[in-house]
Parts: structure tokens; C-alpha cells; sequence
């Protein structure tokens, strides 16, 4: 999974402190737990190239603390992200379920990210059966695995899209 | 007429609306096919797919808008004229159980062409070579008891181009069979339809069946998505 655009999402639903950055990611994207090195990491990259920007120190009874909060720059990067098919591979999953839980939080179109991604995903198994027409046989049960790889995600893609508006409902309440 | 003839779409749907009592099976459809081209049309089991479907090949009426195919309005036809239509122009494939058990594969493949006024001789020449087309040469003489899933599979498909329909709707053509039989039926009638130019409409839920055609189309909530997407940012 793109960790640094899944964190600008999170983000981009409200300005938000380093510590519960963590919090809501590990939370949201259950079992993909990211360490707070990562978290930083991250924030100073996207710092750096104009993504977000950081608010005011906050003294308090502890260290001083940094808010964060997306840019219009940042938005559109994001923006762009959440509507970029992927390449149908065997590390999509995560991304996708990243786009569609943000797109959800966002208020953005999940249903139509999901359809690009489907047309995507089409698309590419028309490439590969036409290679496979002509191919000899240990090259077609190759691209046969390919195939079936993309046919699941492609189940995933329908199982999904029929449970948005339940997904909405349950982030929602989580948030 | 010839330049309309080669630019226009071979199909065209435009503003498709049909409801069964209070339900909307079909909330406004438009689309166009190319002569020669291979559709998939995907959609979950109750999104309109059949729907869409029987309008296109004039089965039903729609509600509103109507269907053009090969330049005919299905709308200013009687059920007659429809009728006429759909044995020149359409060729349909099911799923499974569409051959007469009793007449052989040869005979099967013959029938449409003896109804269409052929004589016998011409008919069975004719099926002879569309069999060997679809890789069922030495098979003629069997019965479709006789046959496999597959086999029997290509004998229907066969018989449906054997009229030269300018257009074949394949419902599910090779659901009933196993994978390695229906990658095989698949690319066969592929082969042969796009060598003859046919428009094909290639209804599935399998999208490793959709893979097959030019592009797809999907039917959900009876409104078209997906493809009309791509492509769009």
C-alpha cells in the first residue's frame, strides 16, 4: 500500500496531530500497522513538496506539538491519486482498499473509482487473452495465472461495490 | 446510403426505458455498436442485463426510446415485420439445451437453412462446411446425446451463424461448460465471427468470458457504466 497518500487522506478529513495520525491509520487500515518513524518520515516529505503544511507549534504540558492540514496542492494530489487506476498486480489489494476507505471518508465518488479500476482491470485481461491466443501452451498457462489473479480482484471489486453504502455507514460511525 | 451503410452504428439504442410494474428495469440506455464489433455486456443478475438485451434484439418493446439495427427502427415495426427481422438479421446462442436431441448435428445446423427455403442438398453442404469451421468436421453424423458439453456447443453455434445473421447474441455460450472446453468454444467462435465480420453481443457475468471482446459494456441499477468511464480523469 502507498502509505504517503493514504496518510494525506487522512489528513485531508481534518487537520490532525502526528499522534493520532497514527492512531486513525492504524485504526482504518486494520492490521497494517505503520510506525511512527514512517509517520514522520512521511509528514516531512509531503512538508517538502507542498502537500500540507504544518500549523502552529502547540505548547502544552509536554513536548510542543505540530498540527497538520492539507494544502490545495495537497488535494490535488490526492484527488489524483484516489482516480489513477492502478496496474492490475498482486500488491493492488491494499492500495485499492485504501482509495475506496479514503474516497468513502472523503465524500468522494468510491463507486466510480471502482468502475475505473474494474475498466482497468478489463482491460488489461483483454490485452493478456489476446497474447494468449497465439501463445504455445506453457505461455498461456502463465498468462492463465495472470488472469485468474485479476479475475479476484475483480471480485473484490463487485463484493465491494455492493457494500459502499454499508461501508459508509460504519466509517462513519467509527470516525 | 453506401457511405451511411459503413458509418453508422450497426446497432443504435437511444433513450431505452422499460418498467415491469412499479420496477425500472431499464432507466435510460443509450448505446452504439459498430458493425463487426464484440460487445460484452456484464451486470449483476437483475440490473437490466435481459432486459436491455431482448429490447436490442427486439423481443421486447421498450417503454421509450427506441432500437436501430442495420438501419431498420424496430419501433415502426409490427410484431410480424419484428419477427422477420430477427430470422435475417439475428443469430442467438443460449446457454445450453437449444439442439434438437433426435436430428443429428449436421441435420441440427441444417434446419434454419431449410426453413429459410434452401433444398436439402444445399443445406447440408452448406452445415458440412460450417461444422468443419468450427472444428467438428468428422462430427456431423452424431447425435447431440452423443456429443460433449463443448461440442454441442459449437454445433449451436453452428447453426446460428450458418443464416449469416448480421448480428449474434450470445447469452452465456459457454456457462455450462468447463474451463478449458469454453476457452476452446470461445476462441473458435471468435476466430469465425470476426473472419465474417458478425456483430456480437456477448452477455456474461464472467469477466474471463468478457476478456474475449473489443470492449464491455455494464449494466447496473438499468443504466450503463464502466467502460463509458475509462479514461475520463
Amino acid at each position: 500500500m502507498d502509505t504517503s497518500p493514504a496518510l494525506l487522506g487522512l489528513i485531508a478529513e481534518g487537520p490532525t496531530y502526528g499522534y493520532d495520525l497514527k492512531q486513525r491509520y492504524d485504526r482504518v487500515f486494520a492490521g497494517r500497522r505503520i510506525a511512527f518513524g514512517q509517520i514522520y518520515a512521511a509528514l516531512a516529505r509531503m512538508i517538502r513538496d507542498g502537500l500540507i503544511v504544518a500549523l502552529g507549534e502547540e505548547a502544552g504540558a509536554g513536548p510542543a506539538r505540530k498540527r497538520y492540514e492539507v494544502t490545495a496542492e495537497g488535494r490535488r494530489h490526492l484527488e489524483d491519486w484516489l482516480r489513477t487506476p492502478d496496474v492490475p498486480s498482486p500488491a493492488l489489494a491494499s492500495n485499492l482498499f485504501a482509495k475506496t476507505v479514503l474516497a468513502l471518508m472523503l465524500d468522494d465518488n468510491a463507486d466510480q473509482l471502482l468502475d475505473v479500476q474494474r475498466a482497468a482491470h478489463l482491460a488489461r485481461m483483454r490485452e493478456l487473452t489476446t497474447l494468449k491466443h497465439s501463445a504455445p501452451l506453457l505461455e498461456r498457462l502463465a498468462i492463465d495465472h495472470a488472469l485468474f489473479q485479476i479475475e479476484a480482484d475483480l471480485r473484490w471489486i463487485d463484493a465491494t461495490s455492493a457494500r459502499l453504502t454499508d461501508m459508509k455507514k460504519e466509517l462513519s460511525a467509527d470516525g | 446510403m453506401a457511405d451511411l451503410a459503413t458509418t453508422a452504428p450497426l446497432i443504435r439504442a437511444t433513450g431505452l426505458r422499460k418498467s415491469f410494474g412499479p420496477t425500472e428495469a431499464l432507466r435510460g440506455i443509450d448505446l452504439d455498436i459498430d458493425r463487426g464489433e464484440v460487445v460484452a455486456v456484464m451486470g449483476p443478475s437483475g440490473s437490466g442485463k435481459s432486459t436491455l438485451i431482448h429490447c436490442l434484439a427486439g423481443v421486447l418493446t421498450p417503454d421509450a426510446g427506441d432500437v436501430t439495427i442495420n438501419g431498420t427502427e424496430l419501433g415502426r415495426l409490427d410484431a410480424d415485420a419484428r419477427a422477420r427481422l430477427r430470422l435475417k438479421e439475428i443469430g442467438f446462442v443460449f446457454q445450453f439445451g437449444q439442439l434438437l436431441p433426435d436430428l443429428t448435428a449436421v441435420d441440427n445446423v441444417a434446419l434454419p437453412l431449410l426453413m429459410g427455403g434452401a433444398s436439402r442438398r444445399a443445406a447440408r453442404a452448406e452445415s458440412y462446411a460450417w461444422l468443419e469451421r468450427l472444428g467438428l468436421g468428422d462430427q456431423g453424423d452424431k447425435f447431440p446425446g452423443q456429443m460433449s458439453g463443448g461440442q454441442a456447443q459449437r454445433v449451436a453455434i453452428a447453426r446460428a451463424l450458418a443464416t449469416r445473421p448480421t448480428v449474434l447474441f450470445a447469452d452465456e455460450p459457454t456457462g455450462s461448460l468447463d474451463s478449458v472446453a469454453a476457452e476452446s468454444v470461445l476462441e473458435t467462435m471468435l476466430d469465425v465471427v470476426r473472419e465474417a465480420r458478425t456483430t456480437v453481443l456477448l452477455i456474461t457475468h464472467d469477466p474471463r468470458t468478457a476478456a474475449y471482446a473489443d470492449r464491455e459494456v455494464i449494466v447496473r441499477d438499468g443504466r450503463l457504466s464502466g467502460s463509458a468511464l475509462v479514461g475520463r480523469s
